[in-house]
């Protein structure tokens, strides 16, 4: 091996060439074996769920099946028996995997339906805020960051590391409050839920057609504008809430790989030719220090996902996070189980398209 | 005598000049000049007295339950700041200054212990599993990558309702989900040590693992840990008010801010003649954990500026 190695060396070409070639096949080991990491991971996702809803005793997972309170002990043996509560933990687990399979998610009580239908009823109202604020919170973000760091030390800079510090340590929920109070309370505009009533009745009503269960994209697709409108008012809350709370995370970090990579030779070089300053902080630094920036996108959607929690809990959004936070509470164990294992996958997959991203923009990270 | 104060002084100066304690003392004067981290210290300092000084700032009712915020009477709507009440009342007449007052014990608390217990495992579980590597390693990475991979709040969450609401299980719930990120933090900074020449040499010394990791590693790798830790402790205190704003918290009327804020959703709209008129129930309590999650994040920031020698030469 070595010695085939040796004898090429002489030829430059074909020597970059068999480089790239076992580059490619690197990239592509470390997919497989990322993704066979991944199902690993997943499998310890659903067993720490598991063992952590095991904790709870039978009768208060039963709990949530019981409809009226007069309900005697011997109905309720029967409830936990029915649901086969009282089995051997490896044996639960090794049904709920087995029903996983089979496409079953069991039935969730907050929902009042299947699992599965829940899910079609709340993750386009949640989809629709992320599709909204992501854009707006990575933009934001590399704007101010950019700004700070190339105006380092003058007021811009020290403006927008007061604004990251102030909307990294505000609390999610006294924001949203807050701004209910304002703008709803006192000014009369931008109301919490998700649609106002009357749109509420068009979009329920027969002739409706659901394609995506996003309120502005069907009413695009409806051909309603009054209906995107009213999507989109309901919208601006809740998205500016998120915005200023987790922008300040890509904020901090562009500011700093910004500064870093205009200190690099390369910067200097380009200036010693007579690059323009502009050009330099965007051809030259900014494409540099977006680098971490990617791998901090992906990290921040696990944030992003807890803020959507409180914010469609204050905003009164039937999305995801409400749904969730009301299973949790309730201990409506079918839809805790299923949304874990769901955020748990779109984590994973997110910071697998990362990491190749990563890999693949970045020559110079080995793929070990 | 006289060759004794020789020596004292000797003594002395030989302690100022070893290179650490200058570092420390060339650190702590930059620190202190950068105007971002007095304003954090004295909000820190200010937190830290209201809560040594508790029980004079706001004498409980009953000693063995201070934390039991007093109320007069049980009249639901809030009633506006007055002389006896400075910052007014929240629903059923707890008084917000009280509240505020003894939850800064409250927060502290929540702080300081679910970071230090975190930090304890991750300390070691990561300096184990970065030290020798291995199998152990290996085990203890897969399961920080599959916490990593779980959504913190709603585990959190449903943990909490699992074991009994409060702010005991919310404390507890919180360490057996944080451990995982100081873990991988430690476990990075001591591999990036484990094979500095440094360390060889200690080796070939034939010193022993456990005295390479507390003498020579730890030592070197516990700045920065120290200093995320110290930011830390306020985004703790930050998640913890969310979980209780949920509904996992105390029992109404428990001096925790999370708690308070919590009480005040139904208050965020007024009457019509005046629809800011429970301005006060909103806006205090938060306001509050807003200000002491800041401090400790204007600390952390300068801190990690002056401390970290690569961020010092910019």
């Amino acid at each position: 091996m070595i010695s085939i190695e040796k004898t090429i060396d002489a030829d430059v070409s074909i020597n970059i060439f068999l480089k790239t070639e076992k580059n490619h096949v690197n990239l592509l080991n470390y997919i497989i074996r990322r993704l066979l990491l991944m199902i690993l991971v997943l499998f310890g996702v659903s067993l720490i769920v598991f063992s952590i809803m095991m904790i709870i005793p039978p009768g208060q997972r039963v709990a949530i099946y019981v409809k009226s309170e007069k309900v005697t002990p011997a109905q309720m043996e029967a409830l936990i028996e029915k649901y086969g509560m009282n089995d051997p933990a490896p044996i639960q687990y090794a049904r709920w995997i087995g029903n996983i399979f089979q496409g079953d998610f069991g039935y969730s009580e907050t929902a009042k339906g299947p699992v599965i239908e829940g899910f079609k009823q709340y993750f386009p109202i949640t989809l629709e805020l992320v599709l909204l604020s992501t854009p707006l919170i990575i933009l934001v973000g590399v704007w101010l960051g950019t700004l700070g760091a190339v105006h380092k030390d003058k007021p811009v800079d020290h403006f927008t590391r007061v604004f990251a510090v102030i909307g990294y340590s505000l609390p999610t929920f006294w924001l949203g409050l807050m701004l209910l109070m304002l703008f709803y309370g006192l000014l009369g505009i931008f109301p919490p839920g998700q649609i106002s009533n009357v749109g509420k009745d068009v979009i329920s009503s027969p002739e409706w057609n659901r394609v995506t269960g996003l309120i502005c994209l069907d009413g695009i697709i409806n051909g309603r504008w009054d209906i995107v409108w009213d999507g989109f008012y309901h919208l601006i809350l809740p998205a500016f809430n998120l915005v200023i709370l987790s922008c300040a995370l890509i904020l901090r970090l562009m500011r700093s790989s910004m500064l870093e990579s205009l200190g690099q030779d390369y910067i200097r070089t380009a200036l010693a030719k007579g690059a323009d300053r502009g050009t330099i902080n965007r051809i030259h630094a900014r494409r540099n220090a977006l680098i971490p920036v990617i791998t901090i996108s992906g990290l921040m959607f696990a944030g992003l996902m807890a803020g959507m929690v409180i914010t469609e809990t204050i905003f009164n959004r039937k999305g995801i996070g409400l749904w969730m936070a009301r299973a949790a509470l309730q201990l409506d164990v079918p839809a805790i189980m299923f949304n874990v294992l769901f955020l748990g996958t779109i984590f994973a997959v997110v910071n697998l398209i990362v990491d190749i991203l990563y890999a693949y923009v970045d020559p110079r990270i080995r793929l070990t | 005598m006289s060759t004794e104060l020789k020596q004292k002084t000797t003594k002395k100066e030989g302690f100022l000049s070893h290179p650490a304690v200058k570092e420390f003392t060339f650190s702590a004067k930059r620190f202190l000049k950068n105007p971002l981290s007095i304003i954090g210290l004295t909000i820190i300092l200010i937190f830290a007295l209201i809560a040594i000084f508790a029980p004079v700032l706001a004498p409980p009712e009953d000693p063995y339950d201070p934390f039991k915020i007093p109320h007069d009477g049980w009249k639901t709507a809030p009633s506006p700041p007055s002389p006896e009440h400075p910052l007014g009342t929240m629903e059923q007449q707890y008084d917000i200054l009280y509240g505020i007052i003894w939850g800064t014990r409250s927060a502290f608390k929540i702080g300081f212990f679910i970071v230090m217990a975190n930090l304890f495992i991750g300390i070691i579980l990561g300096s184990l599993a970065g030290y020798f590597g291995g199998w152990f390693d290996e085990i203890i990475m897969r399961i920080t990558d599959m916490f990593y991979a779980l959504p913190f709040l709603v585990m959190a969450m449903a943990l909490v309702v699992a074991i009994g609401r409060g702010l005991q299980s919310i404390i507890i719930v919180m360490i057996i989900l944080g451990w995982p990120t100081y873990t991988r933090m430690i476990r990075g900074e001591i591999m990036a040590l484990r094979d500095k020449d440094f360390i060889l040499a200690a080796k070939a010394g034939g010193a022993k693992s456990l005295r390479i990791i507390i003498q020579h590693i730890l030592p070197n790798s516990i700045y920065s840990v120290l200093i995320v830790a110290s930011m830390n402790i306020g985004t703790t205190v930050l998640t913890a008010a969310a979980l209780s704003f949920l509904g996992l918290g105390s029992e109404s009327g428990y001096a925790d801010w999370g708690q308070m804020v919590s009480m005040c959703r139904d208050w965020i709209v007024g009457p019509p003649d005046n629809r800011l008129a429970y301005w006060y129930v909103v806006f205090t309590p938060g306001f509050v954990i807003a200000m002491f999650v800041l401090g400790w994040n204007l600390l952390g920031d300068a801190a990690r500026d002056v401390f970290d020698p690569k961020m010092r030469r910019k």
